[in-house]
């Protein structure tokens, strides 16, 4: 999972895009998992990361991890 | 360090028009902010209005001086004879109109205006009528480029048609501006009568495309050379569909069709290409303004000053095009009160010179 080379993300959450003029926020658990797909950790490794910090379900943080994924990818946003 | 630059400045006398800033602004005073910008020019700003509550003609700290000049209805003649009268007087170097419904006047005026002294960079006359909204659509087709397709209505009853062959919604667009998206017969015959008392015959009926707003600020060179190409993303969008926030964007397939478009036509000084881009990608030409647009100010702030390098272009200067510019930038217009006295008012008004 990468995002395209173009897009930028910020420590904060939020994310821009260049070519559309889009950009977003994300919550806090939106902004860890920026931090780690870019330091391009492991599907298992970010749930085990997300699940020790937060108070989640193993199968509840799992459908949001592939919502989050599907919201990205919608908005145009990682690579093919 | 001091440079060249620093120790000698162009005097330069530059009169420039559009000096409203309503809430469908005119370019005038973004484009005199970002001349001003530029550290090459010693300057006297003249500004050129037409009506005495133009915002532009009390802004002193950008406006030395303006003047009242009669509007395009009443002919060349009239403008070249008040052109004259300013001219004794100021000494132009070189005039920027701003306005769609003068240019015609002030390209037919160029090479008299020139010989008096007053240089423009504007379009040929040819470039200027190909671009009209009235044939936009044979000119996209011509030159291989994406433009909704339109038919031209001088009658109510031809709506029905034009909706049958182009279907709801439709988008009802005024020769000169204004367009109002019609859903049914009745709300395209109620635009048709409203813009035909407004901008008179033929109204044009225009495929409605779906997408994103981008509008694109370009310069051309005369001679098929684009020197400055920067789109915009519209971010806040008035009811009037201008842009009232905005930011910069990178997309190679924006900048592409600005240099297919000044190729075509060898566009010579500052246009705005208003552009549909579908959810598939296509940028579709909307609209060709043959002058810079009101949020040009930002093509400044960006990295590409268009209308500073405009100025180095009409004095002779070789340019050499812009490779980049600054994506991320934006712009946000805000309405500000601007306190003048009655007195300033009653000058402007009574002798057309402040």
């Amino acid at each position: 999972m990468k995002f395209k080379k173009n897009i930028a993300t910020s420590d904060t959450g939020y994310i821009f895009n260049p070519g559309s003029g889009d950009s977003f926020s994300s919550n806090q658990i939106g902004t860890d998992l920026l931090s780690f797909f870019k330091e391009d950790k492991s599907r298992g490794e970010i749930i085990r990361l997300i699940c020790a910090k937060y108070e989640v379900e193993k199968i509840q943080f799992e459908k949001d991890l592939d919502d989050f994924i599907t919201q990205l990818r919608d908005h145009n946003l990682l690579e093919n | 360090m001091i440079t060249t630059n620093t120790l000698i400045k162009k005097k330069l006398v530059i009169a420039v028009t559009g000096l409203n800033a309503i809430d469908s602004p005119g370019p005038g005073v973004a484009v005199i902010r970002a001349i001003r910008e530029s550290p090459e020019f010693d300057l006297r700003i003249i500004g050129l209005n037409y009506e005495s509550l133009e915002p532009g003609i009390y802004l002193h700290d950008l406006i030395d001086k303006t003047y009242q000049i009669p509007y395009p209805s009443a002919g060349t003649e009239s403008l070249l004879h008040r052109m004259k009268y300013i001219h004794q007087i100021e000494n132009i170097d070189l005039v920027i109109p701003n306005f769609d419904a003068e240019l015609f006047s002030f390209i037919k005026l160029r090479e008299e205006l020139e010989k008096m002294g007053i240089r423009s960079y504007l379009p040929e006359m040819e470039q200027f009528e190909a671009r009209h909204k009235t044939v936009l659509y044979k000119f996209g087709k011509k030159h291989q480029l994406m433009v909704p397709e339109d038919r031209l209505i001088n009658q109510p009853s031809e709506l029905m048609k034009a909706a049958e062959e182009l279907e709801y919604p439709l988008v009802i667009k005024g020769k000169y501006y204004d367009a109002t998206i019609a859903n049914t017969l009745e709300e395209a015959q109620k635009a048709f009568f409203q813009l035909q008392a407004k901008w008179g015959l033929p109204i044009i009926a225009q495929k409605f495309i779906k997408g994103t707003e981008i509008n694109i600020a370009a310069l051309g060179d005369g001679k098929g050379n684009t020197i400055s190409v920067i789109p915009m993303r519209k971010l806040y969008i008035t009811d009037k569909g201008k842009a009232w926030a905005g930011i910069t964007i990178e997309d190679p397939s924006l900048i592409e069709l600005a240099h297919k478009f000044i190729k075509a036509t060898r566009w010579r000084g500052g246009c705005e290409l208003e552009i549909m881009q579908s959810a598939t990608g296509i940028p579709y030409i909307m609209e060709v303004n043959p002058r810079f647009p009101a949020w040009i100010y930002l093509t400044a702030a960006a990295g590409q000053n268009q209308p500073a390098t405009l100025v180095r272009m009409a004095l002779g200067e070789t340019v050499e095009p812009f490779r980049s510019y600054e994506v991320g930038k934006m712009f946000v217009r805000y309405a500000w009160e601007l306190i003048t006295d009655v007195g300033e008012f009653q000058k402007i008004s009574g002798t057309g010179e402040l």
